[in-house]
């Protein structure tokens, strides 16, 4: 809540409802005798010095009469608000304490009452209890009540699966009990909150009601019956309704202002902020004739995000056709990024910056946009994790893969079509022609992996860049997976980058490894030389931790204490010195990759 | 995998295809009870409408039709009344008849015109749907873009200024209430300017106000809610996918996003348009619109009951009506809806 006033919105909208709330309270003190003191001599009157809104009938000053309103405006909503807010947890509350089938009844009563218009309720009520104020209140109390009622009905449902509810439950305490002393305190915030928006609806359907001459009944007057007098008047004097139409306005506004930035910052509580100071990244280093028979060449790639951010700090690599890479490293080392920035997907407002980054022997940052579109649209195929998330959930399967050749390739549709067809079978989806008119739901998720491979396939891809396409599958389907994206490399000659964090996976299906920690490459190597000749600390206690590589399984699993740095806060010297048994002084620079033996690399002091 | 072993759902051939598949689905869905379920809502919703609309009159303390008639009225005109009306017999017996009678649409006369309620249903009705209608279909497609468009400029955080911008007007056009805006318009462009009418119903160019009124508020709703759908289907993988195929910008927003953004924005169109047909009654009332929401409100003020009843009722029935077909709709458009659970 101390954040509240720092937006414009937030600063407009407390001020807007502490005014009215100061005018209903000093309003009828100061201006009262004004309003109600009759002037014979000055019914009717337009705009004056005297009366700047003018006079209404009895020429009783109309800004007063608006001033004092207030009160009236204000009370009638609060107590319409209160008496929903009332029935309507009562009413959520029910389906938690009644039986099953009773439950079942009140919910289907909210759930069709919360569709119904609230004025609609209150002319209801007004024709019951006659024109004023109370049928109007009654009618917007019933209405406001089934919005409350589904709120309390779905947080507490939420809540209900919590621990402590579970706890309460076995230790036999009463369900009323229960709702009351676990549920409601815990619920209570976003109901409060709905509060907020509630008033502001209630004294707006509230000023609806009186402007339409069913709700409050003169001698009384709140802001719209002042309206209902006004607008009899509208054609010979518009000002007249000036007056209390800008107060319905603003309280209006201040409400909704009011409610929207509360609900945003208890929204807002819920995330930790979490910035640190920047720093700058050294690492030059010599850069070379570019390699032209890599498929990707990256050389001192950086990926830095405001506020000092650097989640990916100088890495190179490279990647020869027809080879399969291997990127592991904890969530939060920076891989997945890395092949964000590869495929030129970087989230705004992320900046990469490389010393090199060429992709079948082109410097992607000097092609023409058009040609760079093209060479990526078509040479590089990318392979997400959630294969779900991927595909477009509201298109056909058939029809995504088939605009990769309409759009880039100039296919015609039915040409297009046939290819992901043909793709689809490629990739041995069954009935490919079928499963291209369905849609993504209706496949499994090792068939939409699948789909997703074959439309990277689509174009003659030189890359496959594959991040960790297998962790949302169950493990036989991610067997299969892995199968078929070696098959692809070897039947197109195209290389793939897989990631992953799962250093089994990568054991078994890569050529190469390539280990990440904290943004950095700390060791490469190859495949062989995973399970007994790694040389980093970090990637010897990877290999460690798994129980089914070459490793002894008397030992107890050596899992890696402490935790990898985040982004904003790597060290200077080696990132992974903290979590290290052979950490040194020395270790507080910075270990460069260098060559340990053939085709294999490291980062660390103490590899020699 | 097990569906890939399934048989093979006898193929539909290319063309007439079409049909069938979309009659297969429908029926799948009937056989996943979702439909019904809706029915039988609707059904029950219904009942209590009804219910409700009977007790309306009898729940006013006192006689009404003695309150609707006034205290001079002769004893012999009241008994009359109360007679014609059946207010006599038991309830029971009463409650069944109205229903027999709404059915048969048969909704009483007027205390004041004796009118036929039917009628004044009938004329007034198209006039109100009309215009709530058409205030939608306006909404959406000012809203649909403009969601849109602010949702792309303001992806990820750039353009701090049109976010700030989006919101506040938004939010501001949100809270006024729509009989503030026409109000406001009336008296500008009508009093003002005399570009419009400032009442009734007489041409295309009446229309314009009473829309424009209606249609400020749900635009404003419809807009924020299709930024912010926008904006969290811009973050998911397919759409990084796409951008990984390099579609150009106009396919991305349009083919790949846009569906995906529409059930949210016409859950929320649907909602909306309930509630529009209720604010539509102020609206009438302000543009002395020949519509139902006037008649309404002239007839509970003059306590002319059955005119009362019987359009309160038929405005409830609208509501149901569209809530159905918005829960229908939203069930053939978007295949995965949790609403189909409840
Ligand atoms: S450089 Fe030092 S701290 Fe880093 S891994 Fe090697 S030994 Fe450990």
């Amino acid at each position: 809540m101390r954040h509240l006033p720092r937006t414009p919105a937030g600063i407009a909208g407390t001020l807007l409802v502490a005014l009215m709330v100061i005018l209903a309270i000093a309003g009828p003190l100061i201006w009262g005798a004004e309003a109600e003191r009759i002037d014979s001599a000055a019914i009717l009157q337009g705009t004056s010095a005297a009366h700047p809104l003018g006079t209404d009938n009895l020429g009783r000053d109309i800004l007063a009469r608006v001033l004092v309103a207030g009160r009236l405006s204000l009370a009638l909503a609060m107590i319409a608000t209160l008496i929903g807010a009332t029935a309507g947890v009562i009413l959520g509350a029910l389906p938690s304490v009644l039986p099953r089938r009773a439950a079942r009844l009140v919910t289907g009563t909210v759930n069709a009452l919360v569709a119904f218009p609230g004025l609609l309720l209150a002319m209801f009520t007004a024709v019951i209890a006659g024109l004023g104020a109370r049928g109007a209140v009654l009618g917007i109390g019933a209405a406001v009540a089934p919005g409350f009622a589904r709120l309390t009905q779905t947080l507490a449902a939420s809540v209900a699966g919590a621990d402590y509810v579970a706890v309460a439950r076995m230790l036999g305490v009463s369900r009323w009990r229960v709702m009351t002393r676990h549920v409601l305190p815990n619920i209570a915030e976003p109901l409060i909150l709905h509060l907020t928006q509630a008033l502001g609806g209630a004294l707006l359907a509230l000023a609806g009601m009186s402007f339409l001459g069913l709700g409050v009944q003169p001698p009384s007057f709140d802001w719209g019956r002042l309206l209902f007098d006004g607008f009899a008047r509208i054609y010979a004097t518009p000002a007249v309704a000036l007056g209390p139409a800008a107060a319905i306005a603003l309280a209006g506004i201040g409400f909704n202002l009011l409610g929207d930035v509360l609900a945003r910052a208890a929204s807002r509580r819920a995330t930790p902020a979490g910035a640190a100071a920047g720093r700058a990244v050294p690492e030059a280093g010599e850069l070379g004739e570019p390699d032209p028979d890599a498929v990707l060449e990256v050389r001192d790639l950086t990926v830095t995000f405001p506020g000092g951010v650097t989640p990916v700090r100088g890495l190179s690599l490279t990647i020869a056709p027809g080879e399969i890479v291997g990127l592991v490293g904890e969530s939060g080392s920076g891989k997945s990024l890395t092949a964000s920035a590869i495929g030129g997907l970087v989230p705004y407002p992320g900046e990469v910056s490389a010393g090199r980054l060429r992709l079948c022997g082109a410097d992607v940052r000097e092609l023409p946009e058009a040609e760079c579109r093209r060479l990526l649209g078509t040479s590089l195929a990318m392979v997400f994790q959630d294969p779900m998330a991927a595909l477009n959930p509201a298109l056909k399967v058939g029809g995504q893969l088939a605009e990769v050749a309409t759009v880039h390739q100039g296919a015609s549709r039915a040409d297009a079509f046939a290819r992901a067809v043909d793709r689809l079978e490629h990739v041995r989806i069954p009935e490919p022609a079928t499963r291209a008119r369905q849609h993504p739901h209706e496949l499994s998720g090792g068939m939409r992996q699948r789909a997703v491979i074959a439309m990277g396939l689509m174009g003659a891809p030189r890359l496959i860049i594959a991040d960790e396409p297998t962790t949302a599958l169950d493990v036989t389907v991610q067997r299969e997976i892995l199968r078929l994206l070696r098959e692809v490399t070897d039947e197109t000659g195209a290389a793939t980058l897989f990631i992953s964090h799962d250093i089994a996976v990568i054991g078994e299906l890569c050529h190469r490894v390539v280990v990440m920690y904290a943004g950095r490459v700390v060791e490469e190597l190859p495949v062989e030389e995973l399970a007994s000749g790694a040389a980093h600390p970090y990637t010897r206690a990877l290999v460690a931790s798994l129980p089914d590589m070459e490793t002894d399984r008397s030992l107890p699993l050596a899992s890696i204490p402490g935790r990898q740095p985040s982004p904003a806060e790597v060290p200077d010297g080696c990132a992974f010195a903290d979590r290290c048994e052979l950490a040194s002084a020395k270790c507080a620079e910075l270990p460069p990759l260098i060559p340990y033996r053939a085709g294999h690399r490291v980062a660390c002091w103490e590899a020699k | 995998m097990a569906e890939s072993l399934r048989p093979s759902a006898a193929g539909p051939s290319a063309e007439g295809g079409r049909a069938g598949r979309a009659l297969g689905r429908a029926l799948g869905r009937v056989r996943s009870g979702f439909v019904l379920r809706r029915a039988v809502r609707f059904v029950v919703s219904l009942g209590v409408l009804l219910v409700a609309s009977f007790a309306m009159m009898h729940l006013i303390p006192g006689d009404p039709v003695r309150a609707s008639l006034g205290p001079a009225a002769p004893a012999e005109l009241v008994t009359a009344r109360r007679a014609a009306l059946g207010l006599d017999e038991p309830i029971l017996s009463q409650l069944l008849s109205y229903v027999s009678n709404v059915f048969r649409g048969d909704f009483g006369t007027s205390f004041l015109s004796g009118e036929p309620v039917r009628e004044i249903i009938a004329s007034r009705l198209p006039n109100t749907l009309g215009l709530a209608l058409l205030a939608t279909v306006v909404a959406l497609l000012v809203a649909v873009p403009l969601g849109m468009w602010a949702a792309i400029r303001t992806e990820n955080g750039r353009n701090r200024g049109t976010e700030v911008t989006f919101t506040s007007a938004t939010g501001a056009a949100i809270a006024v209430p729509e009989f503030l805006y026409s109000i406001a318009l009336v008296t500008v462009f009508a009093i003002g300017l005399r570009w419009f009418p400032p009442a009734g119903k007489a041409g295309p160019v009446s229309y314009v106000l009473p829309i424009l009124s209606l249609a400020i508020s749900p635009t404003a709703m419809i807009a924020r809610i299709c930024r912010v759908e926008t904006l969290r289907e811009l973050g998911m993988d397919y759409v990084r996918l796409a951008r990984a195929k390099r579609l150009p910008a106009a396919r991305l927003y349009f083919r790949h996003v846009l569906p995906n953004t529409l059930t949210a924005t016409l859950t929320v169109g649907g909602m909306l348009l309930a509630a529009l047909i209720a604010g539509s009654v102020l609206v009438e009332y302000v543009f002395a619109w020949p519509g139902l929401g006037l008649r309404v409100v002239e007839s509970i003020t003059q306590k002319d009951y059955p005119v009362a009843q019987g359009v309160i009722l038929v405005y409830g029935a609208i509501v149901l009506v569209v809530n159905l077909l918005v829960d229908l709709l939203l069930g053939v458009l978007d295949p995965t809806s949790k609403l189909k659970e409840t």
